[in-house]
């Protein structure tokens, strides 16, 4: 008897086994953490992120524990409130290219034909440049500003999402199950929607959620070439270009540095685990190996 | 006559599946298709129902009570789908989809084709349950298709094909998948609805003893084409064509009754 290993049950029954790795535990720790942050930054951050009228470049104490740097504004506060900015605007960034990726690649790899050929020479043409230069090329055309930065980033990562949907669905497609139920008489969008998306879906989510650490690295990146956030705004990216300006107060560039590398890290570590949740062969390996 | 095939043809890509074909359905009959692998009994069914793979091209003529089928505009086709004519295939693990629970499959296209209520869609689905005899039908439609048996699933996948009052029911190898007990249930079955109904059934199989046991007329088909059509008893006693000889003298004890 075959059984689809991502369908109904396997999810619950699976993921506590693979989430109880020490890197799962991790990844939600610090990925929990960044949220409440995010979300308590105005409670908890100890200064005004904007005020400046704290002294210039004092190093990491008790007084600043990440030091303030060249205008006088203190680190931990402007760390805090980045992570108002960056995080939200990774998780729209790639719930967006998901969406129009995951739509585009689904219709592709569902009608075939002229509409595959269209879309997936698209998603070709932007694979053939390089992602940050072709975001570069994106942000700078329309002008430096956080929202270009993220229509910049989202030129370059919905092809990814195309391609894998594509994939998926045309091996979901060829299945009895849906040809059964476009033999009941339902539409081709009902099919697709109802009986091949949410086949596809799980490797779908495992592939968004490794995604967000590299929107975040790609958004901070442009912000840190001048092309995303705006100086007074409290954003990761800027904030370390800033910073290398002033390289002998090491701390104003290491800690947003540090706050970059723990949430890509810890999204890193949560798609893994997901995929590794999702995906029956490495589920049974670690049941193994747990044994 | 319920639905009549004239002269059907089907290229894919350069190559003739179908040579013309020509099949006739009558209600409350049960019409076994039989031929070897790759003689195009699949196809036939297929073309029915206007679902063939891109790049095929069909001509001749599908008619369901005088309505042609193979030029009908999309939409129309979608209410023949399901409403008129439906099908059951080989193998129910891949046939039902495996996220959604039987009664959801069973009621969907009901409400979409007949517009009913959802509460009377549900009453009908316990009622088709009952039908191809699930045992406890109320208690089925919240379950999902891996949690019955390749016997059991198969009789929901026709359940779901009848659940629309169909006029013309094309089975697809419905019991090659499944053991022999179970097959001469879901037979019996099938002839069942079939007299009970009056339902035209397209029995496909490649089991001359599967065949035997439940058609009125039988065709074989070879290389796309129909080379015999008659009642059962005479081209099962008598074949008329040499290949028809072949393959009776080909299975396993050579008797068929």
């Amino acid at each position: 008897m075959r059984r689809d290993p991502l369908a109904r049950k396997g999810l619950p029954a699976r993921l506590p086994q693979a989430w109880r790795q020490p890197l799962a535990v991790s990844g939600v720790v610090i990925a929990a953490a960044w949220l409440v942050i995010a979300v308590a930054a105005p409670w908890l951050a100890p200064h005004d992120p904007l005020a400046q009228d704290l002294p210039r470049l004092a190093p990491p104490g008790p007084e600043h524990w990440f030091g303030t740097d060249q205008l006088g504004r203190d680190v931990l506060s402007r760390v805090m409130h980045g992570a108002r900015v960056s995080i939200p605007l990774t998780m729209a960034l790639v719930a967006m290219s998901l969406l129009i990726g995951g739509l585009l690649g689904a219709c592709a790899g569902y009608f075939g034909r002229w509409v595959d050929e269209t879309i997936m020479r698209l998603a070709d043409l932007v694979f053939a440049f390089p992602t940050v230069i072709l975001a570069m090329v994106v942000a700078a055309a329309l002008g430096a500003s956080l929202t270009n930065a993220v229509l910049a980033v989202l030129v370059v990562a919905w092809p990814a999402y195309a391609r894998v949907t594509r994939g998926l669905v045309l091996g979901v497609r060829e299945r009895e199950f849906v040809l059964s139920g476009r033999l009941l008489g339902f539409s081709a969008w009902r099919s697709l929607r109802v009986d091949v998306l949410p086949n596809v879906t799980g490797p779908i989510l495992v592939l968004a959620t490794l995604d967000i650490g590299t929107a975040l690295l790609l958004l901070s990146g442009l912000s840190f070439l001048g092309l995303g956030a705006k100086p007074p705004s409290p954003e990761w990216g800027a904030m370390v270009s800033s910073g290398v300006e002033v390289f002998d107060s090491w701390w104003v560039a290491t800690f947003p540095g540090l706050a970059i590398l723990t949430v890509v890290l810890a999204f890193n570590f949560l798609g893994d685990t997901l995929r590794d949740a999702l995906d029956p062969r490495t589920a049974r390996a670690i049941k193994e190996r747990a044994l | 006559m319920t639905l009549a095939i004239t002269d059907l043809k089907v290229t894919i890509g350069g190559k003739d599946v179908l040579r013309g074909v020509d099949l006739t359905l009558e209600a409350g009959r049960v019409h076994g298709l039989a031929g070897e692998s790759g003689s195009g009994k699949t196809m036939t069914g297929l073309a029915v129902l206007g679902l063939l793979p891109h790049g095929s091209r069909v001509t001749g003529s599908v008619a369901l009570e005088g309505r042609e089928l193979l030029t009908l505009p999309a939409k129309e086709l979608n209410e023949v789908r399901g409403g008129q004519v439906a099908m059951v295939f080989q193998d129910p693990a891949t046939s039902l989809h495996p996220m959604l629970t039987v009664g959801r499959q069973l009621t969907e296209h009901m409400r979409h084709h007949l517009r009913v209520g959802k509460a009377e869609a549900r009453e009908r689905a316990v009622e088709l349950l009952r039908k191809v005899r699930i045992p406890g039908p109320e208690e089925a439609c919240r379950r999902y298709p891996h949690q019955f048996s390749g016997g059991m699933r198969q009789r929901i996948a026709i359940a779901v094909a009848l659940a629309c009052s169909p006029k013309v029911l094309i089975a697809d190898e419905p019991t090659t998948a499944l053991d022999v007990t179970v097959q001469a249930g879901v037979l019996r079955l099938l002839r069942g609805l079939c007299d009970e109904l009056g339902l035209a059934v397209l029995l496909v199989t490649h089991d001359l003893g599967v065949m035997s046991a439940v058609a009125d007329e039988v065709s074989v088909m070879k290389d796309g084409l129909v080379v015999e059509t008659g009642p059962r008893s005479r081209v099962l006693r008598e074949p008329d064509h040499p290949y028809t000889r072949t393959l009776l003298a080909s299975l396993p004890d050579a008797e068929v009754s």
